[in-house]
């Protein structure tokens, strides 16, 4: 590293070595000085507003505007020029294969219930089952590992998984070597093959969901294993003392008191189902009817160099995260009432 | 007092600044740096930085190099956030355009020795980095498509001989198929997004040679519909090739192809016994060849020959490719690095490595390691219709719907007229956008 560079430019480093922190301390001095001058009675009022002032500023510089931005270039043609819903009639344009309709269906459709559910479901019963084993907490941490790999490298090493060569070829792929061996079933082409038909193609995509699910699991896993920890023991005790089964128990108590945590749970799994990006990207591309829309979004963008069409799908995308969006942060309110 | 305490504390970080002055003062009397960012990695990443060893020799000129796989997505940023890189090398010409067309990149007539690049390169290459009069692009290393691999030793085995004809090729592979091995392999994985691209290559070799410079120019310009006969015969007549309907030519079939990286496409042409005789692909395959067994050797173990010609009147048509060098920001360092790499000084460097072909006049046919590349160079040379990669010149979003076209066709050779009709969707919007 040629640490020289920094010192072509001295005055910005002079302003950045000194400048930011002496003016991080001014609003705070200057800012304290003004809530000085105001009564007893106003200042609890008006502090926190300074305090929150620059998150709000930061959040509508480079969140909010841009945001408002993008409602306005998806109505502009590349040359900046009004075309009114143009952007949107060619994403929305020839149903069902064409447009956007393959990434919505797969966003909306295939990720958006089958990852929330799979991950629901693992996490739950791995965190209900750990909860009864002395080893809970190391193979919590062997669930939860798959969380610190980043996401690419997840999609490289799910390739791998589902690598496929020709039937009579050694298989090199985990997926494909057990089909073989154990199933002695002809090897399966995972992410390229369209089954049952190519304009349903369940396969492909829930591999992809496969692998995604098991980056995510351990997420859901501790979250709702710490929900499960909160449930008084006296509880259990007394369900048990009834006569309670433990099945009864988790369905009529562990599960109603953990439903608000399920909830939370969920919901920012859909938001991350919706989100979906990277392991698309890295393992197909979106090719084989595996298109997703965020990814469509960085096609039209980067590669046809389409801004006003990346920007319809942006908004569609953000249509489609708003409500779930909404419901999340109410149900975390009720959550925190609860408390 | 208190003052004494303030000053003493400036004295620790008032020191430090004078020292790593003092240090830069020692290093900034070099002579400039240009940034230079290109999709080499790895080998040829050696390769390049090798060519401008000699060049930061005896310039003093620092050469920052960054490799990328995800060339368009980042020149577009860097150049939409006004931080693009001194030069950039794309194997999509069409990118560059598009920059050239918004004066994102600067004309080069006045800016690099234009007598020399005209004494050296024929004028096709030249006119091929112009658009609207001006030079906005000039090549190093370009590379010759259609080119049918096979395995010399395999093929002396089973007494087969290269076809002339392209009716000799059909005859040759309905004769490998009848022992009961694969004639052909072919790959059509990449890196993900550019899935697909190499069957794109096969189409281009053959409506080029099947119906000629004319159609293929008014294929690339977006006024021949992808629907027209000419083009869907190219469909058909690859799918003659790959097998009619089902890719039964073809080893592993379409779960084969499509699953099979481009890079290790040409491997079971060597296995024992092999498990298929031609593999079509450009030159720099030798590379990943010999990257894979590396006992092999060229002509007495692998050799190829140019994709036989399909019409008469079109012999000696092919299909040419290579990195074309933009320039995003003018200083005497980025003209400097721009005049040496059109050199062929600088170029035989590279093609002494194996893989490349200079396009420079002046780079001896003895500077190729091998008879393969040299081959390859002088028919080059010879070529009498020389068209560069169509999918290359065309819109990305044209572009990256042909991949996908080839995906889909080889996946389901029935479904032929509605990929076309999606093609032409997409040739109707995707040249207005540019």
């Amino acid at each position: 590293m040629d640490f020289g560079v920094l010192l072509t430019d001295l005055p910005t480093l002079v302003v950045v070595i000194l400048g930011v922190p002496a003016l991080i301390g001014a609003y705070i001095v200057g800012s304290e000085f003004l809530v000085r001058r105001l009564s007893d009675k106003r200042r609890p009022q008006v502090r926190p507003w300074f305090w929150v002032g620059p998150a709000l500023f930061l959040v509508a510089a480079y969140l909010l505007l841009p945001a408002i931005g993008t409602v306005f270039q998806s109505f502009e043609n590349n040359n900046g020029n009004f075309i009114g819903l143009g952007n949107y009639e060619s994403q929305f344009a020839n149903f069902p294969t064409g447009g956007a309709w393959v990434a919505i269906r797969n966003n909306v459709f295939f990720w958006l219930i089958f990852y929330t559910l799979f991950t629901l479901a693992f996490g739950l019963i791995l965190a209900v089952l750990f909860d009864r084993v002395l080893y809970e907490n190391i193979v919590k941490s062997l669930i939860f590992m798959p969380m610190a790999i980043s996401s690419v490298a997840l999609g490289v090493i799910w390739n791998f998984m589902y690598q496929y060569q020709s039937p009579g070829e050694s298989q090199l792929g985990t997926m494909n070597a057990l089909v073989t061996f154990v199933l002695h079933h002809d090897p399966v082409s995972w992410l390229q093959d369209q089954w049952p038909t190519p304009t349903f193609n369940i396969l492909n995509n829930l591999a992809l969901i496969g692998a995604a699910t098991w980056g995510i699991t351990g997420f859901a896993l501790v979250i709702l294993s710490a929900a499960l920890k909160g449930i008084p023991a006296d509880l259990l005790e007394a369900a048990r003392v009834d006569g309670a089964g433990e099945l009864t128990i988790f369905r009529r108590v562990i599960f109603p008191l953990m439903m608000p945590t399920i909830v939370v749970v969920g919901t920012t799994l859909v938001i991350f189902a919706l989100k979906a990006f990277d392991v698309v990207y890295v393992m197909t591309a979106g090719n084989y009817g595996t298109d997703v829309l965020a990814y469509r979004m960085y096609n039209q963008l980067y590669t046809a160099g389409n801004s006003g069409g990346a920007s319809a799908v942006a908004i569609i995308l953000l249509i489609a995260v708003v409500p779930v969006l909404i419901f999340n942060l109410r149900q975390f309110r009720a959550v925190e009432a609860r408390r | 007092m208190r003052a004494k305490w303030y000053r003493r504390s400036l004295i620790v970080p008032l020191m430090a600044l004078f020292v790593t002055v003092g240090c830069a003062g020692g290093s900034t009397q070099n002579a400039g740096s240009v940034k230079v960012i290109a999709e080499w990695a790895s080998t040829e990443q050696a390769n390049f930085l090798s060519v401008l060893k000699p060049f930061e020799d005896s310039t003093g000129i620092k050469v920052q190099y960054e490799s990328t796989r995800d060339l368009s997505a980042v020149l577009r940023t860097r150049v939409a956030a006004g931080n693009p890189p001194d030069l950039a090398a794309a194997p999509n010409p069409q990118l560059l355009t598009q920059f050239a067309q918004q004066g994102k990149v600067i004309a080069l007539d006045d800016k690099i020795d234009m007598s020399q690049l005209k004494q050296n390169y024929s004028q096709s290459w030249i006119d091929l980095g112009t658009i609207n009069g001006k030079l906005y692009q000039v090549y190093s290393w370009v590379s010759l498509k259609g080119l049918i691999w096979y395995n010399v030793k395999a093929f002396q085995a089973k007494s087969y001989t290269v076809p002339k004809t392209f009716d000799d090729m059909v005859t040759l592979q309905s004769q490998i198929k009848g022992t009961g091995t694969t004639p052909w392999c072919v790959a059509l994985k990449s890196g993900g997004a550019d899935d697909g691209w190499p069957g794109s290559d096969w189409l281009k070799e053959i409506v080029l040679s099947q119906s000629g410079p004319d159609v293929y120019d008014k294929w690339v310009a977006g006024t021949q519909k992808w629907s027209s006969p000419e083009i869907k015969a190219a469909f058909t007549t690859w799918g003659k090739v790959l097998g009619p309907g089902d890719d039964s030519n073809v080893f592993g079939g379409s779960k084969g192809i499509t699953n099979t990286s481009f890079k290790t496409g040409g491997n079971p042409l060597f296995t024992n016994p092999p498990k298929c005789y031609l593999h079509n692909q450009a030159s720099f395959i030798t590379t990943f060849f010999q990257e894979a067994n590396p006992n092999l050797q060229p002509v007495t173990d692998f050799n190829f020959f140019p994709l036989p010609d399909i019409t008469a009147s079109y012999a000696g048509a092919h299909v040419v490719s290579g990195d074309a060098w933009s320039m995003f920001h003018d200083s005497p360092q980025t003209r400097k690095l721009l005049n040496y790499l059109t050199t062929a000084n600088a170029q035989v460097i590279w093609v002494k490595k194996g893989g490349k072909i200079s396009p420079n006049k002046q780079t001896p046919l003895d500077s190729y390691p091998d008879p393969i590349s040299k081959e390859s160079a002088q028919i080059l040379v010879d070529t009498k219709i020389g068209k560069y990669d169509a999918t290359d010149l065309m819109p990305a979003d044209m572009r990256s719907a042909a991949w996908k076209a080839c995906l889909d066709f080889v996946t389901n050779q029935g479904k032929l007229d509605s990929i076309l009709a999606t093609l032409d969707q997409v040739q109707a919007t995707a040249y207005k956008s540019s």
